[in-house]
C-alpha cells in the first residue's frame, strides 16, 4: 500500500525516475503505453516552449504579466494525466501544462494572459475551472465539486492544485477539512516550487514536509518528488482511485522547483543563488523523461529536434494570431456580469456606447 | 392558503423546492439534524435525507467556496451562514468568486446559488449576530441581493432566488422571523427579484424602507395619522438590482422623499437611493431627501441597541419634517 509505505511521517519521497532517467524503483514503474507516455512528453515539451516564448512576448512589451511554469512540467503532466476525462481540475494560476494536456488550445491560455477573458471560456466538457488568483480559494471550489460527485453518484474525482506558499491560507484547510468530513473524492496536489514569490517554503511555516498537513485531516498525505513524471503519474492515480472508492481526499506534496520568476513582474536573482538554480537544472524534468523514453525505444534525439521546431512555429503562429484578437468589445465587459442585464447595467452601457460613438476614448 | 410565519414560510419555499427539485441542497452549520439555531431549515433533514441537508464544519469559507462547486457540479445549494457577522470570513468568496466566475468565464460557468442569513439587529444578541449587510454585499457587481419584509414575499422571494441562474444573497430579517403570521398560499409563486412593492399609496410623501424596518415605517405612519401627511410606503424587496422605476414614479408623484435604513449610515443605500432620485426626478423634488438610518458606529450590544435603531418616533419626526418643509 503506497501510502503506508510512504506515510509523511516516515519522511520518505516517492521517486520512479531519478534525475539521471534511471528507474529506480522498477516495481512501481506504470505500465503506460508509447502513446501515452508522448502525449505527456509532447505536452511538457509544448508547454516548455509556451512557456519560454510568452517570456519573450512580455519583455518585447507584447504580452502582459504571465507566470512561468518551467521546472514544473513534470508535477503537473504527471498528476492529470492519472485523471480521467470526466474527473475536474481547479487550478490556482500556474497550470499551463495541465490545461494543454486536456486539450485547451493555447490560443485560449495565451488570450487570458494577453488581457481577454474569453481565454478563460473553458468548455464545460473539458472539466476544468478557469485560472484563480485568490490563493487558496481553488480547493474550497474543488471541495464543492467533489461533494456533488458524491452525492449525485457521478463517479468524478476533483483534483486541487496549490503551491507551497497557498499551504498557509486559510482555504486550504477549510477545503480538505470539508471535503475530509464527507469523504468527497478530492485530491489536492501541492505544487512544492519552494518560494512564495519570494518567501522560501522554509520561512512561511515550521513543518518539515508539507505532505505532512495530511494527517491533521486524517486523510492519506504522500511526499513525492516533482520532477519526476512518472512518480508523479503513479502517486495521484492512486489517490485518485482512492478518492474514487469513496475514501476521502488525498494530499500530494509535488517537491519540485520554479526555474523561472513568479511572474514576469518578480526578478528572483534578488532572494536566491545562481548556485540554487543551477543545481535544480540538473533535476530539470524533461531532461529525465527524454532519456527514458529514449532508452525504452520511444523517442529519437532527431524527433525531439523537429519537434522544437514545430513547437516553436506553433507558439509564434498562434501569439501572432492571439495579437490579432484586439480589445474587448464593449458590450462583452458588460453583458456576463449576469445571465441577463440589469436595467442598470443596461443605462450604462448604453452610456458609454454613446460616449464612443461620439468620439470619446 | 395556510397561516403562518415568515420563518415558515421560508422553511416551506425550501421544502416545496427539494421535493421539486432533486438538485436542491441546502447546508450550513447546524443547518441539517438541528434545522438552524433559528429552525428555518427544520424537518427538512428528515424528508430529504443527510446528503442532500447537511451540517458543515464551522468553516464559512468552505460553505461558500464550495457552493462554487456544487453549482458548477450540478447542483443548486442553498448555503446558510449561521449569523450576519459570520458572513465576513466567508466574503472572500461571495466577492472574489461567486459574484465574478460568470463574468471572468465569459458566460461559460453560471452560479445558480442562493446564500442565506439572518441580518439586522433587535434580538438582544452577541456581537457580530447584529449586522446590517446590504450596503457591503449590493455593492459587489454579480450578486443579487434580496430581503423579505413579509411571509408571503419570503416564500415567493426565496422560490425566485433558487431559480435564478445568478448567485442570490438571500437576506432574512431576524427579528420578524416569527413576528406577525400572514396568509401565505400553498402552491409555488414568485416574486420577482428586482421589483419593490408599493405596500400602501400616498401623495405627499415617498418612503422607501426594506427588511424589519418595513415595520418600523408602518409604526410612524401610525403615529402620524393625526398629522394629515399622506405617505406613499415601498418596500425595496431586491437590494440590488434596484427597482428605480418604482421609486422614480413615486417620487415624481410626492416630490418628497425619505429612506429608512438599520444599516449604518455613511455610503448605504439611503445615499444610493437619494443619488438616484436626485438624478432622475430632480425637477419634481419639493424638498431636500432625507434618510433615518443607524448611526456610524459599531451595533451596541443589548444595553445600547435602541439608540442605534431607527425608532418609529425618529422616522415619524423625519417624515414629518420633510413633508412640511
Amino acid at each position: 500500500m503506497l501510502f503506508k509505505d510512504y506515510d509523511p511521517l516516515k519522511k520518505k519521497q516517492l521517486q520512479i525516475l531519478d534525475a539521471k532517467g534511471k528507474i529506480v524503483n522498477p516495481e512501481l514503474e506504470p505500465k503506460l503505453s508509447k502513446e501515452e507516455l508522448l502525449k505527456m512528453y509532447k505536452t511538457m515539451a509544448l508547454g516548455r516552449v509556451a512557456d519560454i516564448k510568452a517570456l519573450q512576448y512580455q519583455r518585447q512589451g507584447r504580452m502582459l504579466t504571465y507566470p512561468p511554469n518551467r521546472g514544473q512540467e513534470a508535477t503537473q503532466v504527471g498528476a492529470i494525466s492519472a485523471l480521467e476525462d470526466r474527473d475536474w481540475l481547479s487550478p490556482a494560476f500556474r497550470e499551463l501544462n495541465m490545461f494543454l494536456y486536456r486539450g485547451i488550445g493555447l490560443d485560449k491560455l495565451y488570450l487570458y494572459w494577453y488581457g481577454n477573458e474569453f481565454g478563460n471560456a473553458l468548455p464545460i466538457e473539458k472539466r476544468c475551472l478557469p485560472v484563480n488568483v485568490i490563493i487558496g480559494s481553488q480547493v474550497t471550489h474543488a471541495a464543492g465539486l467533489a461533494y456533488a460527485s458524491k452525492v449525485l453518484k457521478k463517479d468524478e474525482v476533483a483534483l486541487a492544485t496549490i503551491g507551497d506558499g497557498g499551504t498557509s491560507h486559510g482555504e486550504f484547510y477549510e477545503g480538505l477539512n470539508f471535503a475530509a468530513s464527507f469523504n468527497a473524492p478530492l485530491v489536492v496536489v501541492i505544487q512544492n516550487n519552494q518560494y512564495a514569490i519570494s518567501t522560501p517554503r522554509r520561512k512561511a511555516t515550521k513543518a518539515e514536509t508539507l505532505a505532512q498537513k495530511a494527517v491533521a485531516f486524517g486523510i492519506p498525505g504522500i511526499q513525492v518528488d516533482g520532477n519526476d513524471v512518472l512518480a508523479m503519474h503513479v502517486a495521484t492515480k492512486f489517490a485518485a482511485d482512492y478518492a474514487r472508492k469513496g475514501n476521502g481526499p488525498v494530499l500530494i506534496e509535488a517537491v519540485t522547483y520554479r526555474l523561472g520568476a513568479h511572474t514576469t513582474s518578480d526578478d528572483p536573482t534578488i532572494y536566491r543563488s545562481n548556485d540554487e538554480v543551477a543545481e535544480w537544472e540538473k533535476k530539470d524534468p524533461m531532461i529525465r523523461f527524454k532519456k527514458y523514453l529514449i532508452d525504452k525505444g520511444y523517442w529519437t534525439e532527431e524527433e525531439d529536434q523537429k519537434l522544437e521546431e514545430d513547437n516553436n512555429q506553433h507558439v509564434g503562429d498562434t501569439f501572432k494570431e492571439v495579437e490579432k484578437t484586439g480589445d474587448a468589445d464593449l458590450l462583452d465587459i458588460f453583458q456576463y456580469t449576469y445571465k441577463e442585464m440589469t436595467p442598470q447595467l443596461i443605462e450604462q452601457y448604453e452610456e458609454m456606447k454613446k460616449f464612443l460613438e461620439e468620439g470619446g476614448k | 392558503m395556510a397561516v403562518m410565519t415568515l420563518l415558515d414560510a421560508i422553511n416551506q419555499a425550501l421544502d416545496q423546492k427539494m421535493a421539486e427539485d432533486s438538485r436542491v441542497v441546502v447546508y450550513g452549520e447546524d443547518t441539517g439534524f438541528e434545522g438552524g439555531v433559528f429552525r428555518v431549515t427544520a424537518g427538512l433533514q428528515k424528508k430529504y435525507g443527510e446528503d442532500r441537508v447537511f451540517d458543515t464544519p464551522i468553516a464559512e469559507a468552505a460553505i461558500t467556496g464550495s457552493a462554487i462547486g456544487m453549482a458548477i457540479n450540478g447542483l443548486l445549494p442553498v448555503a446558510e451562514i449561521q449569523f450576519d457577522g459570520f458572513v465576513f470570513p466567508g466574503m472572500t468568496e461571495i466577492v472574489t468568486h461567486m459574484a465574478r466566475f460568470r463574468n471572468r468565464t465569459r458566460g461559460a460557468f453560471g452560479l445558480p446559488i442562493v446564500v442565506r442569513f439572518p441580518v439586522g439587529g433587535g434580538i438582544r444578541a452577541l456581537e457580530h449576530h447584529s449586522e446590517s449587510l446590504e450596503t457591503l454585499l449590493g455593492h459587489i457587481p454579480g450578486l443579487k441581493v434580496v430581503i423579505p419584509s413579509t411571509p408571503y414575499d419570503a416564500k415567493g422571494l426565496m422560490i425566485s432566488a433558487i431559480e435564478d441562474p445568478d448567485p442570490v444573497i438571500y437576506m432574512e430579517p431576524k427579528r420578524i422571523y416569527r413576528a406577525g403570521k400572514q396568509d401565505v398560499p400553498e402552491e409555488m409563486y414568485r416574486i420577482p427579484i428586482g421589483k419593490a412593492k408599493v405596500v400602501k399609496e400616498g401623495t405627499d410623501i415617498t418612503v422607501v424602507a426594506w427588511g424589519a424596518i418595513v415595520r418600523e415605517v408602518e409604526k410612524a405612519m401610525k403615529l402620524l395619522e393625526n398629522d394629515n401627511i399622506s405617505v406613499e410606503l415601498i418596500d425595496l424587496r431586491t437590494i440590488n438590482p434596484i427597482d428605480e422605476e418604482t421609486i422614480i414614479n413615486s417620487v415624481k408623484k410626492t416630490g418628497r422623499f425619505v429612506v429608512v435604513q438599520e444599516a449604518v449610515k455613511t455610503y448605504g443605500p439611503g445615499a444610493e437611493l437619494i443619488s438616484l432620485v436626485n438624478e432622475k426626478a430632480f425637477l419634481h423634488l419639493e424638498a431636500a431627501p432625507a434618510r433615518v438610518t443607524g448611526w456610524d458606529i459599531t451595533v451596541p450590544l443589548a444595553k445600547g441597541e435602541n439608540y442605534h435603531f431607527v425608532q418609529p418616533e425618529r422616522i415619524a419626526a423625519q417624515i414629518k419634517k420633510t413633508a412640511k418643509f
